[in-house]
């Protein structure tokens, strides 16, 4: 019984850094860059929420609805203002304009809702008991991994059927050749962004109900984690991403469970090492194998 | 004298400018000394000297392995932790042996670049064959490992000798060392290094920028660092015409690492209380920051950054909370403007003399 309430705590983790590290690979996969600023966009989509929750008094589900829609918009302009200028710049420069930008919304968020860790009602509370009673999964578990069922199954919907999707794939590939076919780059890569961003809110607020808690560094830990994610499950593929966030977040429940606290993220890195070492493209990436 | 210009001016352009960097840290060290000795320096200023010059050899360590390598490493505050902590238990722990402070403090550095090395060797062995944003994910793992481990960490020091306890569960404490009576812990788990000794100095600083350049100039302009050049610019290339990949990745990668383990003892040994936390993902982020800004490959452009990112926070401190803002925006302001096709044309003009070397081509 034990072990089972770690693992269902560990795949409702997971289940976050899988939200997370989707909009992570899908980012990836079509500009071809870190966005370093991914972590931070989920904690602004968990301050906007909480305070649609509480100072404007607006129930929870529009609360969500508009911490989705400030964090589209804001990943949009991000995109705009800050990686647009660089799309043909050395990959390292757009590493380093990510890292001003994630320090920019940390800062802001930092004046704007002070230092302090505010806390963080969940979403839903309460609890289902199961086997008598004897295993209590709460309702925030719950709604985290069906969320992130649903979203992965709409999203790789999305990207393999619709037009914007075929179109994001077109442009992973190769985008001159995109362009070509006539589909405008531009408005792809602004789609993509507007997509990992709003699921980066849905993460902020899930990951806030987790916590409990919520300040202006929040994000950055588990957008690290996420990101290791996405790479542990091969990064620009969107179940490789799903597998690396559950199991990521499976690992790290396990670590701090039965091996130790204080070094559980050392060991989900130390998987994420040996994972790399073995199949250097991660669990479900495509080797490509580069042309002489 | 002119005739030494002459000689000056016949040498090769890169020995031009790495004679030029050379002369232009030892010219900003007097400068520095002497505006310390009249005590026209704030405190504050003062305060920032050693880290400075730290932080100017982790830059140009990290450019050897990011510009010159060209592999991108998110870990380089890992190795200086390594760094730190060895050298602060060296130094405390010979306290009593080698009561001469610079000399300790030499051994000290010695002891952690080796360490920082060691360690580099362990992580670039099997890390080296990713590539890309593999070995960045990979290398930024590492810095959380080191970081994690260090903090798990309790080292105390008597007339026995060195005891080491790890503390895995979490509720060990320094009573578990069972240290003798006159025993002294040194690292304490997640409190870290409390009570050390501060015998860093800026002269110590000023050694350590001219040791790192020395070892980084003088191994990019040997055979080896041609190689490695090679190897950053086409690998497959390289390969073929018959360099060793492997080795001259280690070279580079390692060479990296024990000079980020060097500043690191001297950045541990300036602080009478650090903790492994200070040196975490935002540190080496920090440091990469100042290469990319500096240039890549570019070993001048990495010191200058370094002094100049390290004092504009506090240049900016009369805006308080606003300045790590600022910060943020300067740094994105710089990115956009170095990498715009105008910015570009428009610098271009104002330096002429590059201008007509171009036209000679």
């Amino acid at each position: 019984m034990e072990f089972l309430s770690y693992l269902i705590s560990g795949i409702s983790l997971g289940s976050v850094y899988a939200i997370i590290a989707l909009g992570y690979t899908m980012v990836y996969g079509i500009a071809k860059m870190l966005n370093f600023a991914h972590g931070d966009v989920i904690m602004i989509g968990g301050y906007v929420s909480f305070c649609a929750m509480f100072y404007l008094g607006l129930p929870n589900i529009v609360a969500v609805l508009m911490a989705v829609v400030v964090c589209t918009v804001l990943g949009i302009v991000i995109e705009r203002l800050a990686y647009k200028p660089l799309r043909s710049a050395p990959s390292l420069a757009v590493l380093i304009t990510a890292i001003g930008v994630s320090y920019f919304l940390q800062n802001s968020a930092l004046l704007i809702w002070k230092a302090a860790a505010r806390s963080y009602p969940p979403v839903v509370t309460g609890a289902v008991k199961i086997f008598g009673g004897k295993l209590t999964v709460s309702y925030i578990s719950l709604l985290t991994i069906s969320a992130c069922v649903v979203i992965m199954i709409a999203l790789t919907l999305f990207v393999s059927k619709s037009k914007m999707g075929k179109a994001m794939r077109a442009c992973s590939e190769d985008k001159a050749a995109a362009q070509l076919m006539g589909i405008n780059v531009n408005a792809t890569i602004s789609a993509t962004f507007a997509i990992g961003s709003a699921l980066a809110a849905i993460a902020g607020v899930l990951l806030c109900s987790f916590n409990t808690s919520l300040m202006p560094t929040t994000g950055s830990m588990p957008g690290i984690k996420a990101f290791t994610a996405a790479v542990f499950g091969g990064i620009g593929s969107i179940p490789g991403a799903f597998l690396g966030g559950l199991l990521l977040g499976i690992i790290e429940a396990m670590a701090k469970a039965y091996i130790s606290t204080n070094l559980a993220n050392s060991i989900v890195f130390a998987v994420l090492i040996v994972v790399l070492l073995v199949k250097p493209a991660g669990l479900l990436g495509k080797y490509v194998p580069e042309k002489v | 004298m002119t005739k030494k210009m002459k000689q000056f001016n016949s040498l090769k352009k890169t020995t031009r400018v790495d004679f030029a960097t050379y002369f232009g840290v030892i010219a900003a060290f007097v400068i520095v000394t002497v505006l310390q000795s009249n005590g026209s320096l704030k405190r504050s200023v003062i305060g920032l000297l050693v880290p400075i010059c730290c932080y100017m050899s982790m830059a140009v360590s990290l450019n050897l392995t990011v510009g010159i390598l060209g592999e991108l490493s998110l870990g380089h505050a890992g190795f200086m932790s390594v760094g730190a902590f060895s050298g602060i238990v060296v130094s405390q722990s010979l306290a009593g042996l080698i009561p001469n402070g610079p000399v300790r403090l030499a051994l000290s550095m010695f002891v952690g670049a080796l360490l920082a090395a060691l360690v580099g060797l362990l992580i670039g062995t099997p890390v080296l064959r990713l590539q890309g944003d593999y070995l960045a994910i990979v290398t930024l793992a590492f810095g959380e490992i080191i970081k994690e481990l260090i903090n798990c960490l309790i080292i105390g020091c008597d007339e026995k000798g060195l005891h080491f306890v790890f503390n895995l569960s979490g509720n060990k404490t320094v009573d578990d060392l069972g240290l003798s009576a006159n025993g002294t812990a040194i690292i304490k788990g997640a409190q870290g290094a409390t009570g050390t000794a501060t015998i860093a100095s800026f002269t110590a600083g000023f050694i350590l920028v001219m040791l790192t350049l020395f070892v980084v100039l003088n191994l990019t302009r040997s055979r080896a660092g041609r190689a490695i050049m090679a190897i950053r610019d086409n690998h497959i290339a390289a390969q073929a015409i018959g360099l060793n990949l492997t080795k001259y990745k280690l070279l580079a990668f390692v060479t990296s690492a024990a000079l980020a383990g060097a500043a690191g003892a001297l950045f541990g040994l300036n602080y009478s209380s650090l903790q492994a936390t200070k040196f975490n993902f935002n540190l080496s982020i920090l440091v990469l920051v100042f290469v990319v800004l500096g240039g890549l490959g570019n070993i001048w452009g990495s010191l200058i950054a370094a002094a100049a990112l390290t004092i504009l926070p506090e240049a900016l401190r009369q805006f308080a909370d606003f300045r790590m803002l600022i910060y943020a925006i300067v740094l994105i302001f710089v990115m956009l403007a170095t990498n715009n096709p105008q910015a570009k044309a428009f610098i271009k003009k104002l330096l002429p003399h590059r201008r007509a070397a171009e036209k000679e081509d």
